[in-house]
């Protein structure tokens, strides 16, 4: 059965179309959705993409949380759909509480736009199933507000459900590219309690076909692709 | 009756503040020496039609708890007076 795959757009959204290309890559059905919609045109998959959503006014994704579109993503979220948030779309998911946490402004203070290298933590999710478990993967992050905060008691609780899907090579390390932002635990996506909800800080979709120099963000869609809405999302 | 509500959002204590570090570092390479613990959050103004001061003060909470805040990240003052 091929998947239906709803990117949504906010004035503001960036990577949407390389989000769409990458979902319509692996064999997706990919289509956008607007901010102003109401549904999602029978999506399983929902992917929110990077950007400026409304200009980052107030807070990054602060606006976009009460987009017409959201109350749809909400009820396909709380009904186990696979549900994408990729920077902008992370920030967002966190201001809509879909997502534990909030994403607070870069350690040094600069806009961060390079490839990092991070760590796929799991691979028993429905996002990172064709990954190796613990691989080390290089893709860009681009982002000014990309520092993962949260209470303590929040970041254990992260830590012990499993629930660090993606994480920065450590500052300091002796190879790679590290932590870009000064991120809690160097946590550089999280999931939901259920599992069917992902947020990430770097951008799979922009190194997801070997065209544009590596093809190491493709395994997100390439997970996806293989997910079968009859089985449960969460892990 | 019209009230008119200022806001003062901050970064919550503890958390790292790297705007308010920035700034202090500006003031120490400008020669103001014991200027330190600086923060930067923003202020918010707005007007509120409501029946008392106390029904301005609610509604300005709340319009806070869901969206002019992040209780992430931000700690709010509110003080209302008559517009």
């Amino acid at each position: 059965m091929t998947l239906r795959a709803a990117v949504v757009r906010f004035p503001g959204s960036n990577c949407d179309e390389d989000a769409l290309r990458a979902c319509a890559r692996v064999g997706m059905d990919a289509c956008y959705v607007w901010h102003r919609d109401t549904g999602l045109g029978g999506a399983d998959v929902v992917i929110l993409p990077g950007g400026f959503s409304y200009g980052d006014y107030l807070r990054a994704g602060a606006i976009a949380r009460f987009s017409p579109i959201m109350r749809a993503v909400q009820r396909h979220a709380a009904a186990g759909g696979p549900t994408l948030g990729v920077c902008n779309g992370f920030q967002i998911l966190c201001e809509a509480h879909l997502l534990p946490g909030a994403l607070a402004r870069n350690e040094r203070l600069t806009f961060v736009s390079k490839p990092v290298d991070v760590l796929v933590e799991r691979t028993d999710t429905i996002f990172t199933s064709a990954y190796q478990p613990g691989q080390r993967i290089r893709i860009p992050v681009a982002h000014g507000e990309g520092r993962f905060t949260a209470d303590a008691e929040t970041l254990r609780m992260l830590e012990a459900e499993g629930r660090v899907v993606l994480r920065y090579v450590p500052s300091g390390s002796e190879t790679g590219l590290p932590n870009p932002n000064g991120s809690a635990g160097d946590i550089a996506g999280v999931s939901n309690a259920a599992g069917n909800v992902l947020g990430i800080m770097p951008h799979p979709e922009r190194a997801a076909d070997p065209i544009l120099g590596t093809a190491d963000g493709a395994a997100f869609f390439e997970s996806l692709a293989a997910w079968s809405p009859g089985v449960k999302a969460g892990r | 009756m019209t009230y008119r509500v200022h806001v003062r959002v901050m970064p919550r204590a503890g958390l790292l503040d790297p705007q308010g570090k920035a700034v202090e570092h500006a003031l120490s390479a400008l020669g103001f020496q014991g200027a330190d613990a600086v923060r930067i959050g923003r202020a918010i103004e707005l007007s509120v039609a409501a029946e008392s001061q106390d029904e301005a003060e609610a509604r300005a909470r709340q319009m806070c708890d869901k969206l002019l805040a992040n209780p992430v990240t931000e700690d709010y003052l509110l003080e209302v007076e008559e517009a």
